[in-house]
């Protein structure tokens, strides 16, 4: 046994440990060579908090191998988990993994109290009115007016932004993010986007132009694959 | 075959009754065979507006249930041969008749009639199902307010979701124009922009719509107030006549005459 090759495999970056775990080796195993890893190397208790990244390579992780995974590490009080990373995604996952690429193209007038929601980024080409709502897990265009409420990013993702033609809403939501049109009456601004300030954590409204400085990777699959 | 025009307006008190009995008149005006059917069960007061509440003994609810015939229960105005009314029950509630009653009705009624028109309860439940049930097209009522613009926008979406009943038309209701021109209402370009449906008609607040109806006769009889033109105006376009909208503003003295001859805006 002692010459079968190794189930766990810790190397050290710059980033933190990482974790390699061997394809082939049975996961009783690798929780188990995980464990005695861990507890021979003496790791000083002083030392600062290191990240833990592990590198499934070509397994599929289920939730629940995560997780005994994840108890091991953080029973050792100064490691903690950064990313878990496999090559491999079940069938459902890529699927929505795919829907979140998605761009949805809807020709609709969004009414006061109807919502509009789509997985990935929503191209609205119609109105929202007052007391009507759309939202995405991604990004909200709106080729039209935007009278309502808006949010985008709705399964936490700050990084979504909101652009319409037309911009003068009831509400912005980007992630858990909100802010509301003023209490006295204002006129609409036309080409507008909005997005979260990550220096004040708050929705700020721009010029479209600007778009191109504030989210220059916005179009971009990678982008979307890592929120995905 | 008749076609039948459900009205209705989400929010109540806008004029959803006043424009049922008026509209009616004046199609009846031009000739046509109009039946009006009262579907605000519990709350009627089409009969009261059309002058014909002495005249009742059966109504809507005693067809459904089959206590009688629709014949029987057809009131004919007093001023018109070709203009009849289904009145609603004053006893019963909403759930005393269903969707498929109305629509029974209606298509029963729709082998005499030109014109069916449906007075629609406020409000988007039971009473407003029934309603639309039997309806072929839809118009909705709203006044220049948020608040009816608001629920004018709540029902054309709704509407848009029946099948059988096409895209509504849209009547604006008691304009008052010294308001908008103030800014204090919104005006008719923007209420058309939000809701997005095309206009029937618009017609002004005039003191003459209460008088008449407190009257029991229906303004759209009197030859040349406001509200009876632009009614008889609406009637024209269900009948498929292209007809402008009517200038609502008050031409005060021969200035505004001549600023209008030079295209000048008072």
């Amino acid at each position: 046994m002692k010459n079968k090759k190794q189930a766990v495999t810790i190397k050290g970056t710059k980033d933190g440990l990482t974790f390699t775990i061997d394809e082939t080796s049975s996961m009783e195993h690798i929780l188990q060579e995980l464990k005695s890893k861990l507890s021979s190397k003496v790791i000083d208790q002083d030392q600062p908090v290191i990240k833990v990244n592990i590198d499934a390579g070509n397994r599929y992780l289920t939730s629940e191998m995560k997780e005994q995974m994840q108890e091991i590490v953080r029973s050792k009080p100064n490691l903690v988990i950064n990313e878990i990373y496999s090559n491999v995604i079940t069938k459902e996952e890529a699927k929505d993994w795919y829907k979140d690429l998605e761009i949805s193209a809807i020709t609709k007038i969004v009414r006061a109290g109807q919502q509009l929601h789509v997985h990935g980024d929503l191209l609205l080409i119609g109105d929202v009115n007052p007391g009507g709502t759309v939202s995405a897990t991604g990004n909200v265009y709106i080729l039209g007016k935007l009278n309502g409420i808006a949010h985008a990013g709705i399964e936490g993702d700050p990084k979504a932004i909101i652009a319409a033609a037309y911009m003068n809403p009831t509400q912005l939501r980007i992630s858990g993010f909100l802010s509301r049109s003023p209490d006295f009456e204002t006129e609409g601004l036309y080409m507008e986007c909005a997005y979260v300030n990550q220096d004040t954590d708050k929705i700020l409204i721009d010029r479209l132009q600007s778009l191109s400085t504030i989210r220059p990777d916005l179009g971009s699959i990678e982008r979307r694959m890592i929120n995905g | 075959m008749g076609e039948a025009i459900v009205i209705t307006s989400g929010k109540g008190g806008v004029g959803k009754t006043t424009t049922t009995a008026n509209v009616g008149t004046s199609l009846a005006l031009l000739g046509k065979k109009v039946c009006l059917l009262d579907t605000d069960i519990g709350l009627r007061n089409l009969d009261v507006v059309m002058g014909l509440e002495n005249r009742i003994v059966y109504d809507v609810v005693d067809v459904v249930q089959e206590r009688c015939r629709v014949k029987q229960a057809l009131v004919r105005d007093k001023r018109f041969d070709c203009l009849h009314l289904l009145p609603a029950s004053q006893t019963s509630d909403k759930s005393a008749v269903t969707p498929e009653g109305i629509q029974r009705i209606v298509a029963e009624l729709k082998q005499d009639y030109d014109y069916i028109l449906i007075d629609c309860p406020a409000g988007i439940e039971q009473g407003y199902k029934n309603a639309i049930a039997g309806a072929d097209k839809a118009v909705v009522v709203t006044t220049p307010e948020k608040s009816s613009v608001r629920d004018a926008d709540r029902i054309i979406g709704l509407l848009e979701k029946e099948e059988g009943i096409g895209s509504p038309h849209l009547i604006i209701n008691r304009i008052r124009t010294h308001m908008v021109k103030s800014g204090d209402m919104l005006d008719i370009s923007d209420i058309v922009e939000i809701l997005a449906v095309d206009l029937l008609g618009i017609v002004a607040d005039d003191d003459e719509v209460i008088k008449s109806s407190h009257h029991g006769e229906p303004v759209a009889f009197q030859p040349d107030t406001k509200a009876s033109i632009s009614y008889r105006n609406i009637a024209r376009r269900i009948l498929g006549e292209s007809v402008p909208l009517m200038s609502l503003e008050d031409d005060k003295g021969i200035m505004a005459k001549v600023k209008k001859f030079f295209g000048v805006k008072s």
